[in-house]
């Protein structure tokens, strides 16, 4: 990735961007079904087709009853969309930004997740809420966090963050299938990096991870716009003899444990990576799990890498402190499999 | 009032049918709980049966309903089987939700039941997808969302009110106001003397009428549900009450005002429409006790039933969290 992430590389013709391939999922469903909806502030084409220009044409080609702008009221959209899918509808709702998802929390957690649970299974809803996020474009504290723990922590969502073209298509067409409310994350520094093309009506499951790198002697877990900081920190300990087995979770909640306890075993050690602060994390999840599961089998203790627990700072220099850099990463790693823990 | 919008005798009886059902219900529900065969929080909606009888006679089992923790009247007039509501009353598996939701979470999508939430505001905007849902499906489906004078201050009738009007969408708001919000008095909390006027900041049509006079709550039921199939959007409609209890059963309703609610309670609407109904030739004394006595049969029967039936098994504790992935 270039150190200015509105500089990317032209797309080769056997490659999009994430943009494009979101835009292609949703194209694609729709498509497929005429029950799946898409709903959010700006999201027709008089509006421009979204914040991150995802939808734009969708409202041209299926109509404004199916792809509806919204006022800025993110109550209304999350509960049209709950209402829409317990009426047989699979609605996407976009929330333009994932801070503003704290608008919507009452609809998202006591109402979409739970209301399979609280009526023994009578219901269920069957929604997508897409969201934006992440630090680089210096939008500040109340523009970029990471809040993928928020609705981990809640029993009936899912969560899932693609780090690529191919995962974004294939994750959102199953997010869309899937008959539980999935809250899919993208992340605005990813948004224009080119990768593999999909192919039309490519699946990614819910809850697998890819392995993004093979290696041996230490598990970096990872997913979103740390895959690719992991990456380059593979290549940097590469050359300092340390070969690191990147794992993309893809599916934050439900986690794939299996990948992540199999390539433990072998390495013996892992370093979790994450852009949101660390405190009760998704790290922290995955520590604990690892303790509790293959402590015999680690050589070393389990690292996390972080932002800071702080808000996300405005100003360059403080913005990129803030998110975690390869050097973190590989000095992370390199401790543990040096002893120097 | 429209003459078309007045309800006829069959009608009236059909009211005062629903009215007696749920009147019985809250009555039992509150000796049952006194008796100590109950524990659960129970929030009485004794004084407004009026409300949801004289609406769901104008509804169908296809049209929508979200409801919140005091809408068990709701819900009956709507036609929730009694012994599916107690068998969850008494958190059976018997239970429309096999025990997992409660009295305040019941859902019984059969008769339109698709929401009934614990979250003051929760049930408009889930409402208003319903609605949205009826116009693609041109289904001509209508979508209740009822709540109280509280729910009117908080954000989502803002947000839903909005919405509604702005898509035209085939939702009915039914405001009970029953004066208190949780211990609250009305005007300590609500900047207007009308929750109707409120309509007005939406472009929509807000009725004030009075919830306790079946025949005024009928057409004002079915003017709004005729917009709505129309496709002349929303209505809010203020419907006003008195709720005869304290917030939840058990408190000491220290701050309700006495003589206000010692009125309420003279004015209770369920013995007026009896008399009304019989002075008007609609309906015999001796067929009036004969709803009523089946009524409290059935209710015998219904919690009996539940209380003879299995707890869920515990392996209902961690199922119904997800469906299966596709």
């Amino acid at each position: 990735m270039s150190s200015d992430p509105r500089v990317q590389p032209k797309p080769t013709s056997d490659q999009i961007t994430i943009t494009s391939a979101l835009h292609q999922a949703l194209a694609d469903a729709m498509e497929a079904d005429p029950k799946v909806l898409v709903l959010g502030e700006d999201v027709a084409d008089p509006e421009g087709g979204g914040a991150g220009r995802v939808t734009k044409g969708l409202s041209t080609r299926f109509g404004e009853m199916r792809v509806r702008t919204t006022p800025i009221s993110e109550q209304a959209i999350i509960g049209a969309a709950i209402g829409a899918s317990l009426a047989g509808y699979k609605p996407v709702a976009e929330i333009m930004l994932m801070n503003f998802t704290a608008v919507a929390m009452d609809m998202i957690f006591n109402h979409a997740a739970k209301l399979r649970y609280m009526s023994g299974g009578q219901t269920h809803v069957p929604i997508v809420i897409r969201t934006m996020t992440g630090a680089g474009f210096s939008t500040a504290g109340q523009h970029a966090d990471f809040l993928e723990a928020w609705f981990a922590h809640a029993a009936g969502l899912k969560v899932v963050a693609p780090s690529t073209a191919a995962d974004a298509y294939g994750l959102l067409r199953s997010a869309i299938d899937d008959p539980d409310p999935v809250i899919f994350i993208e992340n605005l520094p990813l948004y224009w990096v080119p990768s593999l093309r999909p192919e039309k009506g490519h699946r990614v499951p819910l809850g697998k991870a890819r392995i993004a790198a093979e290696g041996h002697d230490v598990t970096i877990v990872t997913y979103s716009g740390m895959v690719a900081r992991s990456l380059t920190a593979a290549k940097a300990l590469a050359e300092q003899g340390v070969s690191a087995e990147i794992i993309d979770l893809r599916t934050i909640s439900p986690w794939d444990q299996e990948t992540v306890l199999t390539s433990v075993a072998k390495t013996g050690r892992c370093v979790i990576v994450h852009e949101a602060v660390g405190p009760f994390g998704a790290g922290a999840e995955i520590a604990a799990f690892l303790s509790e599961r293959c402590f015999g089998k680690l050589k070393a203790p389990v690292r996390r890498v972080t932002a800071p627990f702080t808000p996300v700072p405005f100003t360059k220099p403080l913005e990129s402190a803030f998110i975690p850099s390869p050097e973190r990463i590989a000095d992370a790693a390199v401790a543990l499999v040096k002893g120097m823990h | 009032m429209a003459n078309s919008n007045q309800p006829d005798g069959p009608t009236q009886v059909e009211i005062f049918r629903r009215m007696a059902l749920l009147k019985a219900h809250d009555d039992r529900s509150r000796k049952v709980i006194l008796a100590g065969r109950l524990v659960t929080p129970y929030y009485s909606y004794r004084g407004q049966e009026v409300i949801p009888a004289a609406l769901s006679v104008n509804l169908t089992d296809e049209d929508y309903l979200c409801t919140i923790y005091r809408g068990i009247h709701d819900m009956l007039a709507k036609g929730l089987p009694l012994d599916l509501l107690w068998g969850e009353m008494a958190g059976r598996a018997t239970g429309t939700c096999k025990g997992k939701g409660g009295p305040i979470h019941l859902t019984y999508p059969a008769k339109g039941i698709m929401v009934t939430t614990g979250i003051v505001g929760g049930s408009m905007p889930i409402a208003n997808g319903l609605g949205w849902a009826s116009l693609l499906s041109k289904d001509g489906r209508v979508a209740v969302a009822s709540f109280g004078d509280g729910a009117s201050n908080i954000g989502a009738f803002h947000e839903s009110l909005n919405l509604a009007s702005l898509w035209r969408l085939p939702v009915i708001f039914l405001c009970q106001n029953n004066r208190y919000g949780e211990h609250t008095a009305y005007a300590k909390a609500t900047s207007v003397a009308r929750i109707s006027d409120r309509a007005a900041a939406y472009s929509m049509k807000g009725v004030h009428v009075d919830g306790n006079d079946p025949i005024a709550m009928y057409g004002a039921a079915r003017d709004a549900v005729e917009r709505a199939r129309a496709g002349d959007g929303p209505t809010l409609i203020e419907a006003m009450t008195f709720r005869f209890h304290g917030h939840v059963f058990g408190d000491d309703d220290h701050y309700m005002d006495k003589a206000l609610k010692a009125a309420a309670v003279a004015a209770d609407p369920y013995p007026a429409f009896r008399k009304q109904l019989i002075a008007g030739g609609l309906a015999s004394e001796a067929e009036l006790a004969g709803i009523e006595s089946s009524v409290e049969a059935a209710l015998d029967r219904a919690v009996a039933e539940a209380f003879d039936s299995p707890f869920p098994g515990l392996d209902e504790l961690t199922t119904d969290v997800y469906g299966a992935s596709v």
